[in-house]
């Protein structure tokens, strides 16, 4: 085992454990704030992951829905209703509908990758609001999920969903930081500079494309399915191109630096969201679009530049960021 | 019978999204931005034209007049909040990441959708008066309203304007300089932040437009800006971005696509234009009418 791997392992069980403790003081309203921030922000890892071999996606919100729509039919039609099994589910459902797509949107880049995956989200959008089996427009409810054969009672169950939220999201997110410093992660930052040069050098920098959207959207799914589990409900709207807008905003303003980031950013527009809609309720999107302007005029790198360009300047330009 | 009638459909429906993507692409072409908040533009100019319209009729004015007032709420949007909005916000924004532009323009759809909503409230407006002007024509045994007609019409006028005035006059050859180099262009003596906030505000004078000609077709309500948005994006990405012959085009496949839908498979409405985009961009990744270009090495 590397100096660097054990690192990357010792502080993504360190940071695991840190919220989980810090799960046991949070009143019920921060616990739900803070799952949804999780299984939102794995959504947004993913597209950062995308983001580091130079392109984005402006339609996660399919894998998303997919991810949700797809742990909900199991828990309503198979029965298979334990957190940990509707979040594979999820994840693999994502990945199985993201399959096809994926050679298809490899041979593109910029902002034709954005809008053929919006496309997508899009298209899956327009048949769940027309699929009556699936409630329609109006989506459907899923009871609460059990948890290795056990219910969860419902004064637990804020805390219990955050704490699986925590486990998977910190199991994921380890995984993405091993895999960004591994060879083929660091190949993503060379496309990302100029992939011509990468094709000369013997790697297929279509393959490596497609295999950073899959990964993304097994993330996608995952958050669509821990997101399914919090809510209890799913509507067509997991799959609105506004819900994608709001994961590359997530991404947007981590900055693809940390993966850490990607968590705070997400959690800061959770706050956000909660806040202007309890204090503003018919400006909240007023208030979110002007938050999003100041967050790109005033940290072009994103959040994760706070602390990890500080660190850059001691190791002399090294890519680095934390778990 | 049924293919004269999707025919119709489609053009009607191409006619006014061709309006719309034709200001967009505009705006790419010569900003380098796909602008999100287009959509916000055409449901201002409807909102402040079925402002208008309803008062004008309310005050005892012929519905002919609302014409002009379609225009002036045009103008309006174009001459006030479009300069705005280019030289306090786009304006710091030049020359980044063209993904990050696109969340910038996001950025602004979210705050105009709140702004249109703090303004005009969340109730529907209905402005049909203007929409009987032109009577009704009887083809076949379809009946169709004349003023379907006259959009068609106007949108091909405001085609043929456009490239007549990008290729034809002294203005539109600088425009040109502009979308071709615009670091050229400057050494050339020519005024780029000018152009751009011209070309800007034209954009929006035809978004706003748009929105004007079809409010007394549609009901003026929250979340027209989304739907009118994701419909041009496709227009624009079929045609290839920045050309106003693949705007032309791509309106037309995607008013055919959505009239194939409707009248042989209505649940399929909503996808039949993503399809169609992808299926186009399946054979031409960058749309019909891209410009070659040099790759980097």
């Amino acid at each position: 085992m590397t100096n660097s791997l054990k690192k990357t392992l010792l502080i993504g069980t360190a940071l695991t454990v840190l919220f989980l403790a810090a799960g046991l003081a949070m009143p019920k309203w921060l616990l739900f704030l803070s799952t949804m921030a999780l299984s939102h922000g794995l959504v947004s890892l993913g597209i950062v992951l995308l983001m580091r071999i130079g392109v984005v996606s402006f339609g996660q919100g399919f894998v998303f829905a997919v991810g949700g729509y797809a742990s909900a039919m199991a828990a309503n039609h198979l029965g298979i209703t334990d957190a940990f099994l509707m979040v594979l589910i999820g994840g693999g459902a994502a990945v199985l509908c993201a399959l096809p797509f994926a050679p298809l949107l490899s041979r593109y880049r910029g902002i034709f990758f954005a809008m053929l995956t919006l496309a997508i989200s899009m298209v899956l959008y327009g048949i769940l609001v027309k699929t009556e089996a699936l409630g329609g427009s109006d989506g459907f409810n899923v009871s609460r999920p059990t948890l290795f054969g056990q219910s969860i009672a419902s004064e637990q169950s804020n805390w219990l969903l955050y704490s699986v939220a925590v486990l998977v999201v910190g199991v994921l997110a380890t995984l993405a930081r091993i895999y960004v410093d591994s060879v083929r992660g660091l190949v993503s930052l060379a496309i990302r500079e100029n992939e011509l040069r990468v094709e000369y050098l013997g790697a297929s920098v279509s393959q490596a494309v497609a295999l950073n959207y899959l990964l993304a959207s097994f993330m996608g799914g995952v958050g669509g399915a821990l997101t399914l589990m919090s809510l209890g409900h799913i509507e067509p709207n997991f799959a609105y191109w506004t819900t994608s807008g709001e994961f590359v905003f997530v991404a947007i303003l981590a900055g693809h630096h940390s993966m850490l980031a990607v968590f705070v950013g997400s959690f800061v527009v959770e706050v956000v969201r909660s806040f202007s809609n309890l204090y503003f309720p018919n400006t909240w999107q007023l208030a979110m679009g002007l938050f999003l302007l100041v967050v790109i005029r005033f940290l072009p790198l994103g959040l994760g530049s706070l602390w990890t360009n500080r660190r850059k300047k001691k190791t002399t330009g090294q890519e680095g960021g934390s778990a | 019978m049924l293919a004269l009638t999707i025919l119709f459909d489609g053009i009607i429906y191409a006619s006014w999204l061709f309006i719309v993507a034709l200001g967009l692409t505009l705006i790419f072409g010569v900003l380098k931005i796909l602008n999100i908040a287009h959509g916000s533009f055409y449901a201002v100019g409807a909102y402040v034209t079925a402002s208008f319209v309803s008062w004008s009729v309310g005050a005892g004015m012929s519905p002919a007049w609302s014409l002009l007032f379609m225009l002036l709420a045009a103008l309006a949007v174009s001459l006030l909040l479009a300069p705005l909005v280019e030289r306090l916000l786009l304006r710091s924004f030049y020359g980044r990441d063209e993904v990050l532009l696109v969340l910038v323009t996001y950025a602004l759809f979210l705050i105009l959708e709140d702004v249109t909503k703090l303004i005009w409230g969340a109730v529907p407006y209905y402005v049909t008066e203007p929409y009987m002007l032109f009577g009704v024509l009887d083809i076949g045994l379809m009946s169709y309203v004349g003023y379907d007609f006259v959009l068609i019409g106007f949108a091909i006028v405001c085609g043929l304007g456009v490239w007549w005035g990008l290729n034809r006059t002294r203005t539109g050859k600088i425009v040109l300089a502009v979308i071709h180099s615009n670091e050229i262009a400057a050494s050339m003596g020519i005024n780029v932040a000018k152009v751009c906030t011209l070309a800007f505000m034209f954009g929006i004078f035809l978004a706003s437009l748009a929105g004007a000609l079809t409010s007394p077709m549609i009901s003026v309500q929250p979340g027209l800006a989304s739907g009118v948005i994701i419909v041009s994006f496709a227009v624009v990405i079929i045609g290839g971005l920045g050309s106003i012959e693949g705007a032309a085009i791509g309106a037309v496949i995607v008013g055919l696509a959505r009239a194939l839908a409707v009248h042989t498979w209505p649940a399929a409405e909503l996808f039949s234009i993503y399809i169609a985009m992808a299926i186009v961009l399946m054979f031409r990744p960058e749309g019909l009418f891209h410009r070659i270009q040099a790759r980097k090495i």
